[in-house]
């Protein structure tokens, strides 16, 4: 179990439980979390789940997978802490992880 | 006007499979899509990914999947209107008449929506400035690539249509590709194209750098790019590119009057019926208590909307349910018999 803050652009800012094994886009999705659109369910294949994460967790998280880089290119203004949030999946280590929410997502 | 006995919003593996049901049990039916090819997600988002839980197929691609079922409709003759997207849907006489944006229409007792997330749109430039310019001076494919001849044209993106086109248009035009990172996720060999084009000066290319601002009047003038260390160029452009891949918008389908839960459309799980009467919605666009999204929802979803449809293109007639290994009927239909 994590603690996951999940801040939408607009300053609001939503701190859930989410369970180990579930990925931080499920957990936004599963709480009604506004801002994560996930429209392909978490096959990395659109690029609507992308979030910011916090500088001080960048090197903390799951490295990005094999072609999320790819994805990312996709995403509505990616930046260099971006990720796709169906490729982090929680553990213990990712309590009190902070992650930004884009403007939009498409 | 095209009169069928239903249309289908959708060529995704539901729409196809759905077609080829209606088909089956004696009805017409005729396909309309957005993409320019048939397949839906499966073609444009991942025709290379295996697939492991399609009922009987231990392992496919997206791709594979989708000409296993064009295949599967062989027997059967079926329009398909692709790069068209439905734009209008209203009553008439009983029956529903549609439009699409290229100006096709339809008249049936039956829609079955098979749209997936919705229709695929190319992802835009994020400045607000650029919407002014929008299918002038910046856009987001090539119809006449004569335009560029002699001109200033700013690509961005790193896939293959960036990369292709960088290479394509650096013949006519003078050529900056610019793109967010130093990798390139186009074919390898595009990408040593590029930076050979590169080495002898026929393209200038920026990479670390995105869109910040468009600057012009009526025509476009330049565009500030920004790299990753803040430090902006001004690149003087005639025309811009953006290469983004496509998202999913649900688009008009909102406006049907159609009871949505968030970006799906409520149904009943008897005939997929939405609270709009003939109007039917299957696979991933479809919500209702337990819904799974797995292409084979998707299968049961389009053969029981089907039956469905039965009953309002043919109010005189009774279905009758019947095997394809014994049905005389269904046989003469798939052309197993004479």
């Amino acid at each position: 179990m994590a603690k996951i803050t999940y801040i939408e652009h607009n300053g609001k800012s939503h701190t859930i439980n989410v369970e180990n094994g579930l990925t931080v886009m499920e957990g936004a999705v599963q709480n009604d979390i506004p801002g994560i659109d996930a429209d392909c369910g978490g096959s990395m294949a659109c690029a609507t789940c992308h979030v910011y994460v916090k500088e001080n967790w960048f090197n903390k998280i799951p490295s990005k997978a094999e072609g999320e880089e790819d994805m990312l290119d996709q995403a509505y203004e990616p930046k260099a802490n971006s990720r796709l949030s169906c490729q982090l999946t929680v553990s213990d280590e990712l309590d009190g992880l902070i992650v930004n929410l884009p403007e939009k997502q498409v | 006007m095209i009169k069928t006995d239903a249309l289908i919003i959708g060529a995704g593996p539901t729409g196809l499979f759905t077609a080829h049901q209606l088909k089956l049990i004696g009805l017409s039916c005729e396909v309309v899509d957005n993409l320019d090819k048939i397949g839906g997600q499966c073609i444009e988002l991942y025709p290379d990914k295996p697939i492991y839980d399609i009922p009987a197929v231990p392992e496919c691609t997206g791709e594979e999947l989708t000409n296993n079922l064009i295949n599967q409709l062989k027997p059967f003759d079926i329009k398909f209107h692709l790069s068209e997207r439905v734009e209008e849907v209203k009553k008439s006489n009983g029956n529903w008449n549609v439009k699409t944006n290229k100006g096709s229409e339809f008249n049936t007792p039956n829609i079955i929506i098979a749209g997936g997330v919705g229709s695929f749109e190319p992802r835009k430039f994020v400045p607000k400035e650029c919407i002014k310019y929008e299918n002038k001076s910046i856009l987001y494919s090539v119809k006449d690539k004569s335009i560029f001849k002699g001109k200033i044209v700013s690509i961005f993106g790193g896939g293959d249509s960036a990369l292709d086109w960088a290479v394509e248009l650096s013949k006519v035009a003078k050529v900056n590709l610019i793109h967010r990172r130093d990798e390139f996720r186009g074919a390898q060999s595009t990408v040593n194209k590029i930076l050979e084009l590169k080495k002898d000066g026929t393209i200038d290319l920026f990479t670390k750098y995105q869109l910040k601002n468009v600057k012009g009047d009526n025509k476009l003038e330049s565009i500030d790019i920004v790299h990753d260390n803040n430090e902006i160029k001004n690149l003087k452009t005639d025309y811009v590119l953006g290469f983004f891949g496509l998202i999913m918008q649900l688009g008009p389908i909102a406006n049907w009057g159609l009871n949505l839960d968030k970006k799906t459309i409520s149904v009943d799980t008897e005939k997929f019926e939405t609270n709009q009467k003939g109007i039917y919605a299957v696979g991933d666009i479809c919500t209702y208590p337990g819904k799974l999204k797995l292409i084979l929802s998707g299968f049961h979803e389009g053969a029981l909307a089907a039956r469905a449809c039965f009953k309002l293109a043919r109010p005189n007639e009774k279905y009758r349910f019947e095997f394809t290994t014994t049905s005389t009927n269904l046989l003469k239909r798939l052309g197993k018999k004479e």
